[in-house]
């Protein structure tokens, strides 16, 4: 039974990107990511007012296993990110879907939405790399 | 913490200076206001303190220790004594050239020797470890473009399963570090390559066996698509064992090269202890090298220095680099000769292939099982992870129990639940059975009593560390009580 969420769509990167519908969307990571990962130690965010391109790193994410880039799915401004995660990365690794999200964008343009894919699609993608 | 045993007063006076030291000609601003936190022990205090941390210690003189990506061979106690002669230990750095010639004969026919072994045309030994040899490399790409006024070049392609010093050594020389990833097979995806070659690549950076533990087959297809780009190619020496004496790196097209002569040539690796990381160039990119070289006239040998090698690109260390290292390799090499180096790939790559195919006998899976394995190689316990919760660290811990240093782990990073195994060449095959064994007991062990091994290690002088909560709560106190 598949616990992704339906109302957002994944990169093959596996950042998921939900849209808040007032041209905002929140980004994270996704629960299979951060099990992959494993215990989180420390979360580097971007800084409110950059500029993110899609499918460029703008985030690290870092286990004691490995540290991690993030990519953003979506090209626009950073307008806020979770300073929650700055003393709890562990939230990620307890909720990666809610608490855990790490940052929102403000974005201009549609959404590049080609490459992204829906929660069915996700899970395939899981299946597969498994 | 020898901290713990600190008493005010307490002294070791035969250690202790006979007359007081005067600090003349120091600034003020520059001298010291309060004493320094030292711990205050007698000497039987510091030496019993040290010998148990000694004897704590999991090293190559006692343990087996298949740490993948480290060459943690056995290093000839003949090379240490040799370059411990007092002609070489005791030799002032700045001592004029007419009194260094032996010292000065055995850095030039060791850069002779490195480069007949690697097929480059020039060598520099002052490199003092591995990332400064990165660091030398992709400053002279940079120096050569440069000359050229090819200024437009920004990127350096570098594969997924590269040390993490690559991408570094790129962004540290102002590039811009391109990732490439690995084909299922372990090879270079060459479609990916051909894509991301243009006029704004200055060069990629390869090790070759890779990192995962297989020679690239295509080397000479991916050095002709770089060339005829405009870039230029990087071998990092990483895995230099598995090839000496085999093939050489400029054979294969590659236009510089640094080698871990801490790793491959009879220093020990690891523990942050000194390296060299010595550079060879193709004949273009010669004159960058990094300054002092050792020149030799027929009668006498001499530094090259700023005033010979003006296109240098500079000095990066003091002198000529970690010059004990440099002996030892030099020793090394001539006491292994052109035929011992080929048996130190032969036996390295025999090892590894045995090991790995006793392994997956005994029922571990290999990540590249089509493939022949280079010195090292990949198993993956996925399987074991998601079938009985035990994973690779916890396997890792549980044969340091057994007497084994564990293998490298979760690195690299592309391969889930990834042990990489490096035997080398110097441990016998009594030993490689030993550890296959070993393994298979563990894998009995996560079967039957899967917590007792994630609790693991059981009989080391510390148990499991949270390593978790270490890292979330740094504790780094540089003095006693702060």
């Amino acid at each position: 039974m598949s616990n992704t969420p339906t109302d957002r769509r994944y990169a093959k990167s596996h950042e998921w990107l939900k849209d808040e519908g007032d041209g905002n969307f929140t980004i994270g990571i996704t629960d299979h990511a951060q099990g992959l990962l494993g215990d989180l130690v420390f979360v580097d965010l971007p800084e409110v007012g950059t500029v993110v391109e899609a499918g460029n790193d703008c985030a690290v994410v870092e286990s004691v296993k490995a540290a991690s880039d993030v990519y953003s799915p979506v090209t626009g401004e950073v307008i806020a990110v979770n300073e929650a995660l700055d003393g709890a990365p562990e939230t990620i690794n307890d909720d990666a879907f809610g608490n855990g999200w790490m940052f929102k964008v403000k974005v201009a343009d549609a959404v590049e939405s080609d490459s992204l894919l829906d929660a069915a699609g996700y899970d395939a993608l899981i299946a597969e790399e498994e | 913490m020898i901290y713990e045993h600190s008493r005010v007063g307490r002294r070791a006076m035969a250690q202790a200076p006979s007359e007081k030291v005067e600090m003349a000609g120091i600034p003020d601003a520059m001298l010291r206001a309060s004493q320094p936190p030292l711990p205050e022990v007698s000497e039987m205090q510091a030496v019993r303190h040290f010998t148990r941390l000694s004897q704590k210690n999991f090293s190559i003189d006692t343990q087996f220790y298949p740490l993948g990506s480290c060459t943690m061979k056995y290093n000839p106690r003949a090379c240490n004594t040799l370059a411990s002669l007092p002609g070489m230990l005791s030799r002032h750095p700045l001592a004029p050239d007419t009194h260094s010639q032996g010292f000065m004969a055995c850095l030039y026919e060791l850069q002779d020797i490195l480069k007949i072994v690697t097929g480059m045309h020039a060598v520099s030994l002052t490199p003092a470890a591995g990332a400064q040899g990165e660091f030398a490399g992709v400053a002279m790409i940079r120096a050569y473009h440069d000359a050229r006024g090819d200024k437009e070049r920004s990127e350096i392609l570098v594969p997924d399963a590269a040390h993490g010093t690559n991408p570094a050594s790129a962004v540290m020389c102002g590039y811009k570090a391109r990732e490439i990833p690995t084909g299922s097979d372990g090879d270079i995806d060459i479609e990916a390559l051909k894509s991301a070659l243009g006029p704004q690549t200055a060069g990629i950076m390869l090790t070759n066996p890779s990192t995962v533990g297989v020679f690239e087959r295509r080397i000479k297809e991916i050095a002709e698509l770089v060339h005829a780009a405009g870039g230029l190619l990087y071998y990092d020496g990483a895995n230099l064992n598995a090839i000496l004496g085999k093939v050489r790196p400029g054979d294969m097209g590659f236009d510089v090269i640094h080698m871990n002569l801490h790793k491959t040539f009879s220093t020990p690796h690891g523990g942050g202890g000194p390296g060299a990381g010595p550079v060879g160039v193709s004949k273009r990119l010669e004159p960058y090298l990094p300054i002092p070289m050792v020149d030799f006239d027929g009668n006498d040998y001499r530094w090259l220095t700023e005033q010979d090698r003006p296109d240098s690109i500079g000095r990066l260390s003091a002198f000529a680099g970690n010059a004990g290292v440099l002996i030892r390799a030099y020793i090394y090499a001539r006491l292994l000769g052109r035929e011992g180096m080929h048996r130190v790939s032969e036996y390295s790559t025999l090892n590894a292939n045995y090991l790995l195919k006793r392994l997956m006998e005994a029922g571990f899976d290999a990540a590249y099982p089509e493939r022949r394995a280079s010195h090292e190689f990949i198993l993956t316990l996925k399987k074991q992870a998601k079938e009985l919760g035990v994973n690779t660290m916890d396997f890792a811990k549980r044969l340091l129990d057994y007497g084994v240093h564990a293998p490298t782990t979760y690195f690299p990073l592309l391969v889930p639940e990834c042990l990489l195994v490096e035997p080398t060449e110097t441990e016998a095959k009594e030993d490689l059975d030993r550890f296959v064994e070993i393994m298979q007991t563990i894998k009995q062990e996560a079967e039957s009593q899967p917590e007792m091994v994630k609790q693991a290690p059981h009989t080391m002088p510390v148990r499991r560390l949270d390593d978790v909560r270490a890292a979330r709560e740094l504790d780094l106190a540089w003095k006693p009580g702060a």
